[in-house]
């Protein structure tokens, strides 16, 4: 894989920005819970945050391979604050894409530059993999619509300003705008995850919310086969590379330590045994980038298949991540179970990637059913 | 537009593997897409047919079958047509 000069210079200084403002920080951030608001705007200052929207609507203009390198660079150093990442542009994107022109007006260049944070509002207690049977309801009343419904699992609701959220109407699915202030709208943090546990994550109880027609993102019965569906086409794209980074981070963990510490009067790095778990994350890693980057480049040409090659990735950089994260702390033995090394939080947070954006099995579902529809059509051909 | 027609018949083939599509056949009832294909039949037309679809496009009626996909196709590329989604 060889990157273009620019992206080597969008590469090195992703890479300066984490290993300054994030890597220091990423173990206090995850034993408290929170993302100091100084971290989100430094995020905002560079940039960061408007990643994937072109630089005429506030963006930074960068292309999807460069959008992965900076996901990539940002979830070495934290996935939390890569999820951050993650669901602001997934936000962002679908208004750029899919929005009326007042809303692109109202949020593009806001929240390009971070004074507005957004986040993705899907899941709800009986709606996770199948997305079909969300029950938030959205129901005309006059020139508006009000929402009811619970949704959970939402990263970063306890700071975002605006939330792409999705309800059933009589029309079908609908994705709205709705905005932090809304009355009706109560959020509750949620603690004590597994994982990512600085994402400050919430719940959102809608009870009667008044949302204005105009805040109807798309048109009624498209929220799920249009809105939600590339919206997650980013997400799993941002999680892939988001996935390397916590692998090359695991890597690069285990090769200082394995050379400085001994056992049996030899450095780890030379028993055979660890030289295989470091074998094999050194090829899981090469292999989930080059992955990520195949669906950059095809995501970049708006080639069709980019959709089906960024689920691969993405399955395959998740499994990858959260095999690499295991022999991490393997290789660190009870230090690797202890918070004063890194790799524990890797363990953890590499697990909720095997579950977020699409789970394992979800993605398995897809590849293999895309596998066989092709099987099928080169054998429509031969006939 | 037969050209049209014809590239679309050879993008659902793939997609809808071991029927055969008829022009004027619904395809989003036949129940035979998984969830990715909506998506990816947009960025097909895209591609293909160098067309921008926006929020002003998505009405089934634009979608539905190879016929009403290549009249969306001819409205797009006609000349009076200024595009949309920059």
């Amino acid at each position: 894989m060889e990157l273009t000069f620019e992206q080597q210079r969008l590469r090195a200084a992703f890479r300066e920005f984490a290993d300054a403002h994030i890597v220091p920080h990423a173990n206090t951030w995850d034993r408290e819970e929170r993302m100091p608001a100084e971290m989100v705007r430094q995020l905002a200052s560079k940039g960061y945050l408007g990643a994937v929207l072109p630089a005429d609507c506030g963006g930074a203009g960068f292309n999807m391979v460069g959008f992965g390198l900076l996901n990539e660079e940002l979830g070495r150093g934290c996935s939390s604050i890569r999820s951050l990442l993650t669901v602001h542009s997934m936000a962002a994107l679908t208004i750029w894409r899919w929005g009326a022109e007042a809303q692109k007006a109202q949020w593009l260049e806001k929240l390009g530059q971070g004074q507005a944070i957004a986040a993705f509002a899907l899941t709800e207690p009986e709606a996770g993999s199948d997305a079909r049977e969300i029950r938030t309801e959205a129901v005309v009343s006059g020139d508006d619509f009000l929402l009811s419904g619970h949704k959970k699992w939402i990263t970063f609701a306890q700071i975002a300003d605006l939330f792409l959220v999705f309800a059933r109407s009589q029309r079908g699915p609908c994705a709205f705008l709705l905005e932090r202030n809304t009355p009706g709208l109560v959020i509750s943090p949620v603690h004590g995850m597994l994982g990512t546990r600085a994402s400050m994550m919430a719940e959102l109880h809608l009870e009667q919310c008044r949302v204005p027609k105009r805040n109807l993102v798309g048109a009624p019965g498209f929220g799920l086969s249009h809105i939600a569906s590339s919206a997650l086409d980013c997400g799993r794209y941002s999680v892939a590379w988001g996935c390397v980074g916590i692998a090359q981070a695991c890597l690069e963990t285990c090769l200082r330590y394995t050379g400085q510490r001994k056992q049996f009067g030899t450095l780890l790095r030379d028993h055979q045994l660890v030289q295989r778990m470091i074998a094999h994350m050194v090829v899981g890693v090469k292999a989930a980038r080059l992955l990520c980057y195949n669906a950059g480049q095809l995501k970049d040409a708006g080639d069709p298949t980019s959709m089906i090659e960024i689920s691969i990735a993405k399955y395959f950089a998740c499994k990858t991540a959260a095999e690499i994260a295991r022999d991490a702390v393997q290789i660190h033995g009870a230090n690797g179970c202890s918070s004063e090394y890194p790799v524990e939080r890797f363990y953890r947070d590499a697990k909720i990637m095997e579950i977020i954006e699409g789970s394992n099995e979800i993605q398995e579902i897809t590849i293999a059913q895309s596998a066989c529809q092709e099987v099928a059509d080169s054998a429509a051909i031969a006939r | 537009m037969e050209q049209a027609k014809e590239k679309l018949r050879a993008f659902l083939a793939r997609h809808i593997a071991g029927r055969t599509i008829a022009d004027e056949d619904q395809i989003f009832a036949s129940g035979f897409v998984n969830s990715m294909f909506a998506m990816q039949l947009v960025l097909f037309l895209e591609k293909n047919f160098k067309i921008a679809i926006g929020n002003e496009d998505l009405e089934l009626k634009n979608f539905q079958s190879i016929n009403a996909m290549a009249e969306l196709i001819e409205r797009k590329t006609s000349p009076s047509q200024n595009g949309s989604n920059s």
